[in-house]
């Protein structure tokens, strides 16, 4: 196969060092003063993309489902070398995981494509879900956490993670794949990389545009509440003469106080 | 309206996974909040039924075995064209499913199949009102979220360890079902499994060795494993460094654990890591330098080098576990 045609599903997310607080609605999360990267998962992605297509040659599509802000995050994948991008225009976090892959599945019906990446969950939400629901729907194969790749004419050979160890997967193309940490190290954007991204096209779409019945995008899964977890408090320092002693006071402590040995 | 819950447990080397006991324990909760009864699948190739009938204890009214060769090893193809066939003819309702890395696997692609409302790595639900409530972290653990499924099919992806295993008295009726696991698209061509080891998220004790370990070398940390039968995890910089594999990995884009015991080892307590280990029942942390911030989380600190304190501490434990 010559050229790879591969499309890369991108979410914005706060910035895995924030201090994430509730919003008064008690649903959503305060967003004034956070900073907005791409989901790490999702960087991983665009990075294997870029290696696939200096390999084979083709384009990287990025496209993101969410609100005008998104855009930064679509140009600096833009400007790691990423083609084009599209948006899908919603408010932030408008839909489940379930909506979110049958829009991005209406997307995909409308344009040829080799390969789809997905990271293997977002560290928002957290619903590890949309990448294979996006497969299913398309009714292609899928690979999940993906940590190293080859193509070859037709096939993809993936090595992924499991429980317990890794495992070899292969599958012919077109399909989908979803990033695991260790895929690859993102490249940083460079400098011209910055400004050529601002003269690549950001194709804009409403998710009414789609022809999807909207009680198909009504929400299975719905936050009633949101809530920081109990708070861990410092616990006991252990002080000693020597290592022998604190060691001694903290075995004791484990098998009496905590009862965990 | 049927209310059957229908479990889907997990083997691995011909064995239950402790998973499975999990989902099961928390779909009878289910089955007697919703006044329904409590199926068992099983999927596999050459399933015996002596190990099958064990369901039974864990309060399985029917076991459905699943065998074929297609079965065999894990494909998400197959496993979700067997279950899906399975949860439309049999009528289940409700399907509790381990948040594994096949459950996360397979449980995205069945739940688009069955226009199902699906909620991944839920540390408890229960039936309320014609929904399915269930309490689930968000943000890489930073926030709990009180979830509604609302869907004519709901389907919860329980986290390893979240749930306590119960027994439970179910009538154990074993049914061998046909199935037809249909076109694989995937192919396993090889697995590098580490046979006999615990996974990090399925562990009772963790250790930990982050950037502190200062090279590859984990023998300390791994002697100290081996008499607590914990598994090893690291920080992300001991992953970057190579010292580890990815899969070791805990924190927001790690594994989450919840171990009884965790011990962080020559790791400084990055908010990216806490979110990853903090709901341990018991943290400690072992570390030179006093300001580290995992002191903050910790239920037990003790500040020194590791590499004199931890094999003091795994002589001690030696001692005590005879
Ligand atoms: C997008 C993103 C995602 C991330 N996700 C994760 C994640 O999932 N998990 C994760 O862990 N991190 C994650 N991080 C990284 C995180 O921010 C920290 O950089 C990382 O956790 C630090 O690892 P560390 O504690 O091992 O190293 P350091 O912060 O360098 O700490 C090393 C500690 O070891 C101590 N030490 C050194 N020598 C000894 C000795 N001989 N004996 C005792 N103590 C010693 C030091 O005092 C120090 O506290 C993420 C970062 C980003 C940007
Ligand atoms: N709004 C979105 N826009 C584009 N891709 C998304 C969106 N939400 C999720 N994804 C993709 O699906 C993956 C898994 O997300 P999730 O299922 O939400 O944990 C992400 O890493 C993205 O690749």
């Amino acid at each position: 196969m010559p050229k790879v045609e591969i499309f890369v599903f991108l979410k914005q997310v706060p910035a895995t060092e924030s201090i994430i607080q509730v919003a008064d609605d008690g649903v959503s999360i305060k967003t004034e003063g956070l900073k907005w990267v791409i989901n790490p998962y999702d960087e991983l992605a665009v990075e294997e993309a870029l290696r696939i297509r200096q390999e084979k040659g083709g384009t990287v599509t990025i496209v993101s489902l969410g609100p005008a802000k998104a855009d930064e995050a679509i140009r600096t994948a833009l400007a790691m070398g990423a083609d084009k991008g599209l948006r899908i225009d919603c408010r932030l976090n408008q839909y489940d995981s379930l909506a979110t892959a049958r829009i991005l599945a209406a997307v995909m019906k409308e344009r040829p494509f080799d390969l789809l990446i997905a990271g293997y969950r977002a560290v928002d939400d957290d619903y590890h879900m949309v990448g294979p629901a996006l497969a299913e729907l398309l009714d292609i194969p899928s690979i999940s956490m993906v940590i190293e790749q080859k193509i070859d004419d037709n096939t993809i050979r993936c090595r992924c993670t499991v429980d317990g160890g890794t495992m070899d997967v292969e599958a012919s193309l077109p399909a989908l794949i979803t990033t695991q940490r260790g895929l690859n190290e993102p490249r940083y954007a460079s400098l011209p990389g910055i400004m050529k991204a601002k003269k690549k096209p950001i194709e804009v779409l409403e998710a009414g545009s789609l022809g999807i019945d909207a009680d198909r995008l009504e929400a299975r899964v719905r936050i009633e509440s949101l809530a920081p977890p109990p708070e861990r408090s410092a616990g006991r320092m252990i002080e000693g003469e020597s290592v022998e002693d604190k060691v001694n006071q903290l075995v004791k402590a484990l098998s009496e106080e905590a009862k965990v040995l | 309206m049927s209310q059957t819950v229908l479990a889907i447990t997990e083997q691995s080397e011909g064995r239950f996974r402790k998973i499975s006991y999990e989902v099961l324990s928390e779909a009878k909760k289910l089955a007697g909040q919703l006044g329904g009864s409590l199926t068992a699948v099983v999927l596999g190739s050459g399933v015996s039924d002596t190990d099958v009938a064990e369901l039974k204890t864990y309060g399985a009214d029917t076991i459905l075995v699943a065998d074929h060769p297609d079965l065999a090893v894990y494909t998400a193809d197959a496993y979700v064209n067997v279950l899906a066939a399975i949860i439309r003819d049999r009528d289940c309702k409700t399907v509790v499913l381990g948040s594994t890395s096949c459950g996360k696997d397979m449980g995205g692609r069945l739940a688009a199949r069955l226009e199902a409302g699906l909620a991944m790595e839920c540390l408890s639900a229960a039936a309320e009102d014609g929904k399915i409530m269930v309490s689930r972290p968000m943000y890489g653990g930073k926030l709990i979220a009180r979830t509604a499924i609302e869907a004519d099919i709901r389907m919860v992806a329980m986290r390893p360890k979240a749930a306590q295993v119960t027994r439970a008295e179910g009538a154990g009726q074993v049914e061998k079902i046909e199935v037809d696991p249909g076109r694989i698209r995937t192919k396993v061509v090889d697995q590098q499994l580490a046979t006999g080891k615990v996974d990090l998220t399925e562990a009772d004790v963790v250790v930990s060795g982050g950037r502190g370990m200062g090279g590859p070398d984990y023998t300390v940390i791994e002697n100290l494993a081996a008499v607590l039968e914990a598994a090893v995890g690291a920080s992300r910089s001991a992953v970057d460094e190579g010292w580890r594999p990815p899969s070791d990995q805990v924190g927001q884009t790690g594994k989450v654990v919840s171990p009884n015991l965790y011990i962080a080892c020559g790791i400084s307590g990055a908010i990216q890591h806490l979110a990853g280990m903090s709901s341990s029942k018991v943290i400690v942390a072992i570390n030179k330098d006093p300001e580290a911030p995992i002191f903050s989380k910790a239920d037990y600190g003790i500040v020194g080098d590791l590499f004199e304190v931890v094999p003091v501490l795994t002589e001690a434990i030696k001692k005590i576990k005879g």
